[in-house]
């Protein structure tokens, strides 16, 4: 998950984008704030408890002191004061980190239950990666399919919720080629812990548009699809040890004939798996609920050829 | 003994004993149809007390679940790393949330300790309307009685926030378990309301506002937020049964609604329910630091006033829970600054408490060891509020383990150390035993130490960005998620101790005195356990609560 060798440090990740150094400095800032006071008040305590413990029955206070109009009104305006520091030193950053600069490279962010999709504008529509550019604003606009969902990426301390019905946005400027985890932090039900993502961040021109979507020449269909596999998420739902998921595991599938769930027998083969891709819950087998989204219009001819391969290579 | 806090006080103390409230009239009947606040009280007290096991039940599947990650690096699972279904694991931590809030949390210090506590410390025969305050607690056990019926017949995985559009769409009994929470808000609203007129009705003979002990000033500043912001939280739920039901797009996008709105709805509730939670631990706080330390309260009117400055600035952050949800930027901005004036009225009472130990004379008894732990575990969780309540350090935190460590250092660390320790301060008073002082320290250190390793690495794994709410996690998180689950076994084995020697105490425990720990307000005037109409003449009250001597003053001996 690090990029480089900034592995973090105790307490926050690496930090992979411009803002990363400045929310950490206010986080330090807060830390030290906390330590002092925490030690004064529990020093403080603890002496008082050890010099004043009662050492017979009847021991009486040795005084009774009701207030202190001095002492009272310096622990009242000094933490004001603190706290008024950490209220504007906070809202500026806020700031910087809700506008995005002009100019920023775009990708429109689709959130469902539980998948992020990524769009660049060169049209290449990605799930499960969100390949930018290092050392260039880049924008998110975000819209969410069904429920809220929270796109967050902690070594770039960037978070927004995703919320159906309306557009939200957020920026960062990575810092480096790296990769870097996606989190969705708001709940979504089932599978929230497993809406998972990454960042991929690459050197690229200022032309950069986008990545390339199409197989490369150099991998074969198998391993390609493979790629795909994990790519589109169908690692969430199909596993490939046999052990049922949401859908049915990929070991041994192709070729077998499975009882589908209006009592139709369906024998695996290619025209079936595309169909199960593009129209998914048109047979349905028996004992699963159904519920995958399609995956037309996302992924291509090509691809589905090279999906059929490696689920044929599951034996 | 000179300076007496009453008239009437002492005299009765250590008089002979009367037949007590418990004793009054027996049979399972003259429970059930009590009007008798001490005995509501003591309902209550078993009640909410069942129903933190219950939720440190929940909590310790959820722990288990997460003491191992379901896969490893390379994506191959772990054996014995899932212990739960993801639906059922969110089934679990949801109830574990809602039934901490609503039935421990919300209910515990007031309408346990306070039904028991309030009326004595007026000096009072009973509650304003005692029949009302029986009502309170029968409709308690209905709505708990639903919650645990929604969560048996369908379950609810919306977490106890219930956010929508996923709470207006998910099947189970999301609609049984609302309809819960808006009975369980009727229940918080009568003993907010009782408490209210009873603190104005009936305070004993010179019982001057400034002369009231701090517990009831902080019952007092809660029940102004119970009666004004629960009746919120109804109208929300109902909106929400509305939608599901009825098809009435409120929240709902698909519907035309707003899912933020729902959010608004439901902070304005909460929020201001985040101190109905905390000020009465923080009144009990205050109770237990001045009688351990015999000392007068250092900052009395800064602590009593601080209560209802709470009180009501608690209305106005409730969208600090919303930074990042999409709300305006300026609206984040507005609710930062309330959000750090609601924190000095916090700081305020944690250095008065700190300085009322100045020069006093402080025992260790069970109670302060827990005030004790309040007053470092609070203070913790108010100084790691300062990073979430900063917008720029919150937008990386929100939503992740650092604001579930925080939360629990404040809602645990906090009310529930005040609680135990008013459970262990006002025992020998409900009772009339003294428990184990052998096993209740060892008791508090174990749970003390217990939540610190099950909630000190929460923060850590949280600001290095690890979500909360899920059921399975990245391996990189995988030690401090088992450090934190080996401290539930610590933490556990300090309360099943607890529980142990408390129930061993109400047979064989030594009979308690009228006055065990030498306090001075008016509860303590009286015999241990009090008889059924509390004082036999009405006190008049002739001091402060916490006019303790002075050593070498004039009759400067406690009377214990």
């Amino acid at each position: 998950m690090a990029s480089g060798n900034d592995t973090g440090s105790f307490w926050l990740p690496p930090q992979g984008s411009t803002v990363a150094g400045e929310v950490d400095s206010l986080f330090d800032f807060i830390m030290w704030l906390n330590i002092i006071f925490f030690v004064l008040i529990t020093v403080g305590a603890i002496w008082l408890v050890l010099r004043y413990q009662r050492k017979s029955h009847d021991q009486l206070a040795t005084a009774q002191i009701g207030h202190n109009t001095a002492f009272e009104a310096a622990w009242t305006f000094g933490p004001l004061v603190l706290l008024l520091i950490l209220f504007v030193w906070g809202f500026r950053l806020f700031l910087n980190l809700s506008v995005a600069p002009e100019g920023a490279y775009t990708v429109q962010v689709t959130a469902k239950k539980w998948s992020w999709t990524f769009t660049h504008p060169n049209g290449a529509v990605v799930p499960g990666e969100l390949e930018v550019p290092a050392n260039r604003p880049v924008k998110l606009v975000m819209a969410s399919q069904d429920v809220l969902h929270s796109f967050f990426v902690p070594d770039f301390r960037v978070k927004q919720d995703v919320v159906p019905g309306r557009l939200t946005s957020l920026w960062f400027e990575a810092k480096a080629p790296g990769e870097h985890q996606i989190f969705c932090t708001e709940y979504c039900g089932k599978d929230h812990s497993r809406m998972l993502a990454k960042v991929k961040v690459i050197a690229a021109d200022l032309d950069y548009q986008g990545p390339q979507t199409g197989k490369p020449d150099d991998v074969t269909p198998e391993d390609w699809g493979k790629q795909l596999y994990t790519k589109y998420g169908c690692i969430a739902c199909h596993t490939l040890d046999g052990s049922k998921g949401v859908g049915p595991s990929f070991k041994g599938l192709y070729g077998r004939e499975e009882s589908m769930a209006d009592g139709s027998k369906v024998t695996v083969n290619e025209d079936y798996i595309m169909e199960s891709i593009y129209d998914p819950n048109a047979k349905i087998v028996a004992g699963f609920a159904g519920g995958m989204p399609t995956f037309k219009g996302q992924i291509d001819a090509e691809g589905i050829q090279s999906i059929i391969a490696f689920i044929k290579a599951q034996k | 003994m000179s300076m007496t806090t009453t008239q009437a006080a002492v005299d009765h103390a250590n008089d002979p004993q009367e037949t007590d409230y418990l004793h009054a009239r027996s049979g399972i009947k003259h429970w059930l149809y009590t009007v008798d606040h001490k005995r509501i009280g003591v309902m209550y007290l078993v009640a909410v007390a069942l129903a933190f096991l219950l939720g440190g039940f929940f909590a310790s599947m959820v722990r288990w679940e997460l003491f191992s990650p379901n896969f490893d690096a390379a994506g191959v699972a772990i054996p014995g790393g899932q212990i739960f279904e993801g639906d059922t694991y969110n089934r679990i931590f949801t109830l574990h949330g809602l039934v901490m809030v609503f039935l421990f949390i919300i209910p515990g210090i007031p309408a346990a300790l306070g039904n028991f506590v309030l009326p004595l410390q007026l000096g009072a025969k009973d509650v304003a309307f005692p029949r009302l305050n029986l009502a309170s607690f029968y409709v308690y056990v209905i709505g708990t009685v639903m919650a645990l019926w929604a969560a048996i017949a369908g379950g609810v995985d919306t977490g106890w926030t219930f956010y929508t559009p996923y709470s207006s769409g998910v099947g189970g009994s999301v609609v049984m378990m609302t309809l819960a929470a808006f009975v369980l808000g009727f229940s918080s609203i009568f003993t907010g309301l009782n408490f209210i007129v009873t603190v104005h009705r009936m305070r004993a003979p010179g019982l001057t506002w400034d002369r009231m002990p701090l517990f009831v000033w902080a019952i007092y500043a809660t029940a102004i937020i119970q009666v004004m912001a629960t009746p919120v939280l109804g109208i929300t739920l109902l909106l929400l049964v509305m939608e599901r039901v009825l098809g009435v797009g409120i929240f709902d996008p698909a519907l035309g609604g707003d899912p933020v709105l729902f959010q608004h709805f439901f902070w304005f509730y909460s929020h201001p329910a985040v101190y109905i939670m905390i000020l009465p631990g923080m009144g009990v706080m205050s109770e237990l630091i001045t009688t351990f330390a015999r000392k007068t309260i250092f900052g009395y009117r800064a602590i009593a006033l601080s209560s209802i400055a709470i009180a009501v600035i608690s209305f106005l952050v409730w969208g600090h829970h919303m930074f990042v949800s999409g709300q305006s930027v300026y609206a984040g901005m507005i609710f930062s600054f309330l959000t750090f004036l609601v924190a000095v009225p916090s700081a305020i009472k944690v250095i008065n408490w700190t300085a009322t130990l100045y020069k006093g004379s402080i025992a260790l008894d069970a109670p302060m060891l827990y005030a004790l732990s309040f007053l470092i575990l609070f203070t913790i969780g108010g100084l790691t509020g300062l990073f979430l309540g900063t917008l720029g350090t919150d937008v990386h935190l929100h939503d992740t383990y650092f604001v579930v460590a925080h939360f629990h250092y404040v809602m645990m660390g906090g009310t529930a150390m005040a609680f135990f320790g008013g459970v262990h301060y006002w025992w020998p008073k409900m009772f009339g035993r003294m428990y184990s002082p052998f096993w209740s320290k060892v008791s508090a250190f174990l749970v003390f130490i217990g939540f610190n390793v099950t909630f000190l690495p929460q923060f850590v794994m949280g600001s290095r960005g690890m979500p909360r709410r899920y059921h399975d996690y990245l391996p990189q998180f995988a030690d401090w998620h088992r450090l934190s689950s080996f401290g539930v076994v610590i933490l556990g084995s300090g309360i099943a101790i607890m529980v142990v020697y408390l129930l061993i105490s109400l047979k064989r425990g030594e009979k308690a005195t009228g006055n065990p720990w030498g306090a001075r307000s008016l509860e303590w005037s009286i015999q241990s356990p009090p008889i059924e109409h509390n004082f036999h003449e009405i006190p008049t009250v002739v001091e402060g609560p916490y006019d303790y001597p002075v050593a070498g003053q004039d009759g400067g001996a406690v009377k214990a």
